[in-house]
Order: structure tokens, then sequence, then C-alpha cells
């Protein structure tokens, strides 16, 4: 075993007794997972600011006229795909427990939405609660709940 | 015949492995492309690496598997 194993871009500087890395492929890593990070925030950004043009755009700049409405709908639509592809080469980037923890939180928030979201409209249709239910109340709760199952996981593996 | 199921432990013997070489919890997170939490959290026993991450271990350390991670069954 001992002539088969390789030591993986390591030496040791004996007279400081440090471990030196080579960073070729542990600095690749990094730089990637710093890279798919800030794409993940750029192409989020872009979709909060498409979603922004298409809500105000018809009030504020087109006059309410369909065809440019509809385009900044679609815009919106694409971005988001896009920004659907960009978290998951987030989450590949990411190492297997940083990941383990994502898609815990993810679930727990898909699983909260859709049990949420259904009993919410139930409320609404049967006038149990004093002001219509949106959409975006229903997005709150699960960025609220996908935000604690973040914590819950960081904290479970301190 | 039936079996009954058991429960299985991991210990692991990471963290003496990585102070008999002085190397930080850092150190070996950037040899293993992972984060720093991964190697305290599995070191801690809260979590059980993935094969090929045990094999990257092994490797590391140039010994089996079987050195580094022991299993216990619990009846």
């Amino acid at each position: 075993m001992q002539n088969d194993c390789v030591v993986l871009h390591l030496l040791n500087d004996k007279d400081t007794n440090q471990l030196i890395s080579h960073s070729h492929a542990t600095g690749a890593w990094a730089a990637r997972m710093i890279r798919s990070t800030v794409g993940l925030a750029a192409w989020t950004a872009a979709w909060v600011a498409t979603l922004a043009l298409a809500t105000f755009g018809p009030g504020a700049l087109w006059k309410d006229a369909t065809t440019p409405t509809l385009l900044a709908i679609g815009v919106n639509v694409l971005v988001g795909v896009g920004m659907l592809f960009a978290n998951k080469r987030h989450l590949l980037d990411l190492d297997e427990l940083q990941r383990a923890i994502q898609l815990d939180a993810m679930a727990w928030a898909l699983g909260a939405g859709v049990v949420g979201g259904v009993a919410w409209t139930l409320y609404d249709r049967h006038g149990l609660v004093g002001f219509d239910a949106r959409i975006s109340h229903l997005l709150m709760f699960m960025a609220v709940v996908y935000l604690a199952g973040c914590v819950a996981g960081l904290r479970r593996y301190r | 015949m039936r079996r009954r199921l058991e429960a299985v432990s991991v210990r692991n013997r990471l963290k003496v492995l990585r102070a008999e070489r002085d190397w930080t919890q850092a150190d070996l997170a950037q040899a293993l492309e992972v984060s720093r939490q991964t190697v305290n959290a599995i070191e801690t026993g809260k979590y059980d690496p993935s094969l090929p991450l045990a094999f990257k271990l092994a490797r590391l350390f140039c010994l089996s598997i079987e050195a580094i991670f022991q299993d216990e069954i619990e009846l």
C-alpha cells in the first residue's frame, strides 16, 4: 500500500514542519466554487431585476401595452431558467456535506411550500383571512423555511 | 433465515492521523477539496464521508480505508 499510495499535491517543509500544498487542483476547486457562487448571485440579481421590470413596467414605462408586457414576462422566465441552471451548477461545485445541507433545506422549503401554499389557498377561499392570499406570501414563507433549514444544517454539523 | 437489522455506526482516526502529520483542518480540507467544516464534521463523527472521499483520504494518508474508518455494529 505504501508503494502504491499517491500523496495528493502535498509536500512537507521539514524546516518549518508546515504543510505546503500545490494549489493546482485544490485552488481550481475553490476558484470554481467562487465562480459558481458569483454566477448564481448574478443570475439571481438579473431575475429580480427582470421581475421588477415585468411588475412595474406596464404601469410606469409602456402604459399597459400588451406586447412589451408579454416580452418582459418572457424575458423574466428565461432569466429564471438561467438562474435554475446556475443553482444546479453551484450545487455541483459544493462539497458533499455542503450539498447535503443545501438539498435538505431545499426539500424542507419545497414541502412547506406545497403544504403551506395549499392550506393558505384554502384559508383564502373560505374567507378565513382578512386579505387576499398572494404568491409573494408563499415565496416569503418558503424563503424563511429554506434559511431556517440552512442554519439548522450548519449548526448540526458544526 | 431471518436476520435482525443492525445499526452500524462508523468511527474514524482522522484527527489522530492528522495530528501525527501536524496538519491543520484547513490543510486537510484544501488537500481533499472540501470545506473545513466537512473535515471537522468527519472527525467529530457527525458526518460519514462518501466512498470517493473515503478513498481520497486513504490515498492521502497512504492507508487502507479500514485503517482510517472502523464500523461498530449495534444490536
